[in-house]
């Protein structure tokens, strides 16, 4: 509700009008439709059941940081095949249900980690021409 | 008869190299449980910039007919539909699995694919340019109620809350509206510079599709993969196909009824399998087999979301609605290669719309003999665990945003609209109408807009776009969709009630 309070109060206040106007037809729905899902809510009448358990939280958080930090830093820093690297192989390992104490488990995670990125290298640099980032290795 | 003019164009080295490579990625990614057809096409987008816009389109068209067949593989030998689509395959085909008949049920389910596909295909192929004559009658008024009637159907139609659908529908709207307007050149809803350029569809669908499931697998922590694939002993070919077309009533009732829930835009093959499955058991003199392996489950369930296929293309191809979410990314797919579908579409591109659509038709045979090939082996190719998966995904979706513009900007959009997407899910909200949203903004408001001053210089914007035939059957046929899913879902509450 509150985005679409947001929405609707730019597309009414901005100028010129002609470029808010279809943001305004849009906003006014918008607005609608969010405070009647508010107000279902509100009086449980909708589903709101489809909370996120803590136990999914811990699942999900470094994952998502993970992931995030590769987006949002190591992919400009490192240059995304380094990036991609790291954050492969962290994610697989992380989650990996296999025994972290077995070497073989840990040669398996970095034989699928190189295995992937020489795939992607192939496929984005060398067929597709694709030019990403390439700050640390892989010029 | 068009199509056969340019039949030879999918039969160049290129093209049928692509649409075999598409077929085979196809069975192996709809088999891979987690990976939807809709996530495997906007995966695969960009890898068609460098090609030709009707090898591009060939490759896309590939994948979405194998992906959605591909699925039946795990759902008969894992008993995980490898798409929504497949949902029904599993009721009779993992029991026969169970019962030795692996192979036969997977025979079956090719078969019947292939005469569902075709008559879908065929559908399509002779639909499209009926829809497209009827079309070109529209003016802005029109083509804007069009665009806003294919929001409403995918928003309210698509499953759960109605009012849920269409709010998605609005945020996708209004996304669609950040960046710089096109006709005066206003910067609109630019927080941060990264959004100047406005949201790119390809990275955005990209985001609200694969980054939703990249999380999903996440948060099944460290979850042991003991999927069994059940061993597929050998079946005679022969034998299958003569089940196959002696159980004509449940592939007739599939096939016509996956054909028909297609041609609705935004329904999809999910409800098609079922309604298929239950239609066919309710017609059926073996009503009791039904769910303890029998094949006429599995012909009815397949038959049907392969027809739904080709005549989910139709209002695409036409009017610009999608009639799946996998169609909807078909058509980000088509806008990026400049190829704008409308009336006027078989006039401007015919090199690359009928060698497409052609295409779909040989996939179809192409999709039934690799399916019964390598069906067995790429069970095993799907097994791969859920975190490896994940992983793979992120990396892929992540090269994929960045290679549309080689921008950056693209990559966060992609991300940040992707957890965003997750979190609208988990409250149920859907990603359909929130991408069609952001594919139909900027025809809907482009129409609105020339309509606008079309109607200041006559009787004005109400009567414009509130008057003549063709707007007033659009508009009573928004109002319907909403009402229809709105006492769909007053009855679903009342029925949940009683319980």
């Amino acid at each position: 509700m509150l985005i679409g309070l947001w929405v609707a109060w730019i597309s009414f206040t901005q100028n010129p009008t002609e470029a808010f106007l279809f943001p305004r037809l849009i906003s006014t729905i918008f607005l609608a439709l969010s405070i009647w899902t508010f107000v279902a809510a509100w009086v449980k009448t909708s589903d709101v059941s489809s909370t996120i358990s803590t136990a999914m939280w811990i699942n999900i958080l470094p994952g998502l940081i993970i992931g995030a930090i590769c987006v949002f830093w190591m992919g400009k820093a490192f240059g995304f095949y380094t990036a991609s690297t790291i954050t492969v192989f962290s994610l697989i390992s992380y989650y990996d249900p296999a025994p972290h104490r077995q070497i073989s488990s840990w040669a398996k995670r970095i034989l699928v980690t190189a295995g992937f990125i020489a795939v992607m290298y192939l496929l984005f640099a060398m067929l597709l021409g694709v030019f990403t980032p390439r700050e640390t290795l892989f010029r | 008869m068009d199509f056969i003019y340019y039949f030879g164009e999918v039969f160049t080295f290129w093209s049928f190299g692509l649409l075999l490579l598409g077929t085979i990625f196809g069975l192996i990614l709809g088999a891979t449980p987690g990976l939807s057809p809709t996530m495997a096409v906007a995966l695969a987008i960009p890898f068609t910039f460098k090609l030709e816009p009707a090898q591009g389109l060939i490759l896309l068209g590939a994948l979405y007919t194998s992906t959605v067949a591909g699925g039946a593989v795990s759902a008969i030998l894992l008993k995980i539909p490898g798409a929504p689509a497949n949902i029904a395959t599993t009721l009779d085909g993992y029991t026969m699995a169970q019962k030795g008949e692996g192979a036969r049920a997977l025979q079956v389910s090719f078969l019947a694919s292939l005469f569902g596909g075709v008559i879908g295909v065929l559908l399509l192929i002779f639909l499209t340019p009926i829809l497209a004559q009827w079309a070109l009658a529209f003016g802005p008024s029109e083509s804007f109620w069009v665009a806003i009637l294919g929001v409403t159907i995918i928003g309210t139609l698509g499953g759960g809350s109605v009012v849920k659908g269409l709010l998605a529908g609005c945020i996708g709207l209004w996304l669609s509206t950040i960046g710089f307007d096109d006709i005066l050149g206003t910067q609109r809803f630019i927080f941060h510079s990264s959004l100047s350029g406005g949201i790119n569809i390809i990275a955005a669908l990209i985001g609200l599709f694969a980054i939703p499931q990249v999380i999903s697998m996440f948060a099944r922590g460290r979850q042991a993969h003991d999927l069994e694939v059940i061993n597929v002993k050998p079946h005679s070919l022969i034998k299958s196909v003569r089940e196959v077309f002696s159980s004509f009533r449940a592939l007739g009732i599939g096939t016509t009824v996956g054909s028909i829930i297609g041609l609705i835009p935004g329904v999809g093959g999910q409800i098609a399998g079922l309604v298929a499955y239950d239609q066919s058991k309710n017609f059926s003199t073996n009503r009791k087999k039904f769910g303890k392996g029998h094949h006429e489950g599995v012909i009815a369930a397949e038959s049907a979301n392969n027809a739904m296929v080709g005549p989910s293309l139709v209002p695409l191809l036409t009017l610009s609605i999608p009639g799946s979410p996998t169609a909807a990314v078909l058509l980000g797919g088509l806008i990026i290669h400049g190829i704008f579908p409308g009336p006027n579409i078989f006039r401007d591109y015919p090199t690359v719309v009928w060698p497409f659509i052609n295409s779909m038709l040989i996939g179809q045979v192409v999709m039934c003999i690799f399916g019964l090939a390598i069906a067995g082996y790429a069970a095993r190719i799907a097994r791969v665990p859920s975190h490896i998966m994940a992983a793979i995904v992120l990396t892929l979706a992540i090269f994929g945003s960045y290679s549309v513009q080689t921008s950056m900007n693209d990559v966060y959009v992609m991300m940040i609209l992707g957890i965003g997407m997750y979190f609208l899910e988990r409250y149920g909200y859907s990603a359909a109408p929130l991408v069609l949203g952001l594919i139909l903004g900027p025809i809907a408001e482009g129409n609105f807009v020339e309509g606008s001053m079309i109607a200041n210089a006559q009787n004005g914007i109400a009567t414009y776009f509130l008057t003549g035939t063709l707007n007033l059957v659009l508009i009573l046929m928004v109002i319907a969709s909403i009402s229809y899913s709105v006492w769909l879902e007053l009855r679903s509450s009342k029925a949940g009630l009683a319980l």
